[in-house]
């Protein structure tokens, strides 16, 4: 038996920022992770560092996250690949246009001022190439992009430096509660803490369920193409309005084409299944905001596996049932950037019992009438 | 670099350009190969360090032959046939879009 | 094309390619034949219905033996999709292929994968000059445009094909300067035991000895030959090894590099199949049934793609896979089967005689395999092979999670030329079998088509379906 702080389920780019700032904090915490760090939807997600667009309840975390971000290095010692080369979101017909003004309008009244809203002219200077029917949009000029998979290394190295113990290929197979904390089941022996935290991403469910706090969450593969070199013709990640679009051209010239289309999950066997019916969707959506990309050759597709939840916004927070034990799942394809707060926000529950920012949203007990 | 036989079976002459410049190909040959016997030997610089590649495979594998044909960058050369008036482009590296 | 279903969509039309499709059509099977090249032979039968090669010699008996294969294949009722590119298979048995620029989803009750070899990275530094070419790109252009080379030539490596293409170039009245051969001393004494085998397909020994023989008279021949490098600026002007620790140099106008060939992956690995390390061979090769049926369902591989073993190998394996293909959509009984199988089965026997003898006396030196630091192992992404240490000592594990550190594996060639290279390199570093470091993971497409296309592809339901990925 296997002695910790607190017991981390699930390698990604959560479970190893909550490790990283349990460290800092003190508490050493072990975590299972039944492939390698970052295999999932951690390390082959699109990198997006975005604040722009959030549902309002993710802003202040955004907001608070950007902020880490722009200070990387302090907090893992490597730069992660982010580049603050902002975020546009791109608006196609004058409707789409009204309605994001009146989202900076809400926001900036809720005291956040990082979207601002521009014209076509502003729009131009930003994307030269976009398509010209596009009428203006939104930019977020702090946010940025970074790489996924050296991020999430970076946070299992810094929390390993600093105490943690981050087990690859070691399966948590179940969770116990036990007098005066939790006993964690793994295909590698048992271990015993205080605190459990359930960072297992799109299998998270199975350990929500065996704490008392059934969920719906669904197992999503969200698909992402990549491009051949282009000639350099944007700088800030591209998002649409009205489309579910997300595009970035790197320093090396290729194009990241992606937008939350969906591919099948499996998760026994930890692969997933493109559609290229909706990545034609995908395709056709980023030709039709930058033409140029028509002739731009695809290299590969790809999909991670990820949690979603039905309003789509992630839980993050205390068990509704039980003691010591807390999650952080179901970041629903866009919990890349909120990584370095929300292991900030785990690591203040299971030490001090208090956040630091507002989570109430993200409580699990809202699902309960749901999942009965 | 390279020459074709003296004594081949005829085959018509296909007439392309390279960068503007006319070259005479024969038909049912490979962009790779025309470039090749026509005294091409650099098809491209990279767009990772700028270096020269030409031809490397010729059998679609290495992706080295990469060339703009009638507009349409980076296509393997050595998969593509010559047409009468194709207009090959050699790549040349990172470029910048033209504003 | 329609997305109307076929019995079986055969991909590759190099000998098993040709062989299955016409065994499955003479079954009376719909059969498509959806091959990249434009026309039937794959590579080592070329270019061979409409070759400007005249003189029939210079080519030799072998290859035109692949006129047979064409001919039953052209006679079969198959039909050929010709510069076509089949660049996914999905679970539902959608083959997503590529013609002219479009792609459709070819729906099929059984694919038959004989996607044949390519030729193994030889990592030499300066590999990525114009002027170094490889052994099989040498041959190619003979075959498909008549073209030998005119200046000063060097072919260096190992294996069969370096000294046939000496022996083609001679009887084409091509000089060849030099050979280097990089044949490990150490190889003969590890065949050696699998010898008697080899003289028993006495026909390999007499076809070997005739084509040394033939480069001995008219080539010089350094044996021994334990590092190679290609050096010029923005060109090759010369080649420097190293023999017995001598340095030598000698100034040349193309180098044309060869170590063996290798089971071309892609497809079956991009399609989910499992495949295993093949120490012997020193590639990645699919795990197959004894009747060459993958480990995906509906897939059968066959030919060199399912590991190496020549072209009179390939074209029995075709037949082979065809068959039972056959039985599985009903037109072929078990015992019908195996009947005609037996055939095949022998003749697999005969051509794979000797076959363990070449493999390990042609097995290509670890030090062209793992290269030297400042040799390219990436052609793509330009990654030398000190990168690929450095990160090792990083503490990254494998080729895939190295991708996101030096993007190795990630330019347009999708890991063919640098994919072994990077395992090997590793596993070396690692100090642990390449099996245990695994390959990249290959996904779709598995050659680069424009976004364009797949804007336009279907989007009816019925069109598209999906695709199991690792």
């Amino acid at each position: 038996m296997t002695v910790a702080d607190a017991v981390i389920i699930g390698g990604g780019i959560q479970g190893c920022s909550a490790a990283l700032h349990l460290a800092r904090l003190g508490a050493k915490a072990v975590v299972l992770e039944m492939a390698h760090a970052g295999r999932h939807a951690s390390g082959v997600n699109a990198g997006g560092v975005r604040t722009l667009g959030r549902h309002m309840a993710e802003v202040p975390l955004a907001v608070a996250a950007l902020e880490a971000w722009h200070r990387i290095g302090d907090l893992v010692d490597d730069d992660c690949g982010f580049e603050s080369v902002g975020q546009v979101m791109v608006a196609e017909t004058d409707a789409e246009l009204t309605r994001m003004r009146s989202r900076a309008e809400d926001l900036s009244h809720a005291g956040f001022l990082h979207e601002e809203p521009i014209d076509s002219a502003d729009l131009r200077r930003l994307v030269p190439a976009v398509a010209d029917h596009c009428v203006g949009g939104l930019v977020a000029r702090r946010d940025g992009a970074a790489n996924p998979f050296r991020a999430t290394l970076a946070f299992k190295r810094k929390a390993e430096s600093l105490g943690a113990r981050v087990r690859e290929g070691v399966r948590a197979l179940g969770i116990e509660r036990v007098p005066g904390g939790w006993e964690v089941d793994t295909d590698d022996g048992r271990i015993a803490a205080p605190a459990v935290i359930n960072a297992a991403g799109a299998w998270a469910d199975r350990f929500a369920a065996q704490m008392g706090d059934p969920v719906p969450l669904q197992a999503i593969a969200p698909m992402l193409m990549v491009t051949a070199p282009m000639p350099r013709f944007v700088e800030p990640v591209v998002i649409g309005g009205g489309r579910t679009l997300s595009f970035k051209q790197f320093r090396n010239g290729t194009v990241l084409v992606g937008g939350g289309h969906r591919g099948r999950a499996d998760r026994a066997s930890q692969r997933t299944v493109l559609d290229w019916r909706e990545l034609s969707v995908n395709a056709e959506s980023a030709c039709a905001l930058f033409p140029i990309m028509r002739t731009a050759r695809v290299v590969r597709a790809w999909a991670g596996i990820e949690g979603r939840m039905p309003d789509d916004i992630p839980v993050i927070g205390p068990s509704g049932r039980q003691d010591g034990a807390f999650h952080a799942f179901g970041f629903s394809a866009h919990g890349f950037q909120l990584a370095p707060i929300v292991g900030a926000v785990i690591a203040d529950l299971v030490t001090s019992g208090r956040s630091r920012l507002p989570i109430e949203p993200f409580r699990i007990g809202r699902f309960r009438a749901a999942a009965g | 670099m390279f020459a074709r036989l003296p004594d081949l079976k005829e085959r018509a002459v296909v007439r392309l350009t390279v960068d503007g410049r006319a070259i005479e190909a024969r038909a049912g040959e490979s962009v790779a190969a025309a470039l090749l016997l026509s005294g091409v030997l650099v098809v491209r610089t990279t767009p990772v360090s700028g270096a020269p590649r030409g031809p490397f495979c010729m059998m679609g594998v290495c992706f080295d032959c990469l060339v703009s044909i009638d507009g349409e960058p980076n296509r393997q050369a050595c998969m593509v046939t010559v047409r009468d008036g194709m207009q090959v482009e050699r790549m040349q590296g990172a470029r910048k879009v033209d504003p | 094309m329609r997305d109307s279903m076929i019995d079986v969509a055969v991909i590759g039309g190099g000998p098993a390619g040709l062989a299955a499709a016409a065994t499955c059509a003479e079954a009376g099977l719909t059969t498509y034949l959806i091959d990249e090249q434009a026309s039937p032979g794959g590579q080592i039968y070329r270019a061979i219905a409409d070759t400007p090669v005249a003189d029939r010699a210079i080519l030799g008996a072998d290859y035109w033996r692949g006129e047979a294969l064409v001919a039953a294949f052209q006679r079969s009722g198959a039909v050929h999709l010709a510069s076509a590119l089949a660049w996914d298979v999905t679970p539902d048995l959608e083959v997503a292929v590529s013609v002219g620029g479009g792609s459709r989803f070819l729906r099929a009750r059984r694919v038959i994968i004989a996607s044949g070899a390519l030729e193994r990275p030889m990592p030499v530094p300066g590999w990525t000059l114009p002027g170094v070419m490889t052994v099989g790109a040498g041959q190619i252009l003979l075959k498909s445009s008549g073209a030998v080379p005119s200046g000063r030539v060097v072919l260096a490596g190992c294996g069969p094909l370096l000294y046939l293409l000496a022996a083609q170039y001679r009887r084409a009245g091509a000089e060849v300067a030099l050979i280097l051969d990089t044949t490990p001393a150490a190889n003969f004494k590890r065949a050696l035991r699998h010898l008697p085998e080899f003289l028993l397909a006495g026909s390999y020994l007499a076809k070997g000895a005739e084509l040394l023989l033939s480069a001995q008279r008219s080539v010089e021949i350094v044996r021994g030959v334990d590092s190679i490098v290609a050096a010029g600026e923005g060109q090759l002007r010369s080649v420097r090894y190293n023999v017995r620790g001598q340095e030598r140099e000698v100034s040349a106008d193309l180098l044309l590099l060869h170590q063996g060939v290798v089971p071309n992956v892609n497809l079956s690995m991009a399609i989910g199949c499992a495949h295993d390390w093949d120490g012997e061979q020193l590639c990645w090769s699919p795990r197959l049934d004894a009747w060459s049926n993958a480990t995906v369902g509906g897939v059968a591989i066959a030919g060199d793609g399912a590991g190496i073993g020549g072209a009179a190998a390939a074209a029995e394996r075709g037949r082979i896979a065809a068959l039972d293909a056959a039985r599985h959509l009903g037109v072929l009984s078990e015992a019908q089967r195996d009947l005609r199988a037996a055939g095949p089965r022998a003749a697999l026997r005969r051509a794979m005689r000797g076959r363990r003898f070449l493999d390990l006396l042609y097995a290509p030196a670890p030090s062209f395999r793992v290269p030297a630091d400042n040799a390219v192992a990436c052609r793509c992404e330009e990654v030398v092979a000190r990168q690929i240490r450095d990160c090792v000592a990083l503490g990254v594990p494998g080729p895939n999670q190295m991708k996101s550190f030096l993007r190795c594996g990630m330019g347009p060639c999708q890991g063919r030329l640098c994919g072994l290279t990077v395992t090997e390199t590793i596993a070396a570093a690692r100090g642990v079998a390449p099996g245990m470091v695994g390959h990249y993971r290959i996904r779709p497409p598995i050659k680069p088509i424009t976004l364009g296309e797949i804007a336009l592809l279907p989007k009816s339901e019925a069109a598209i379906k999906a695709v199991a990925r690792g």
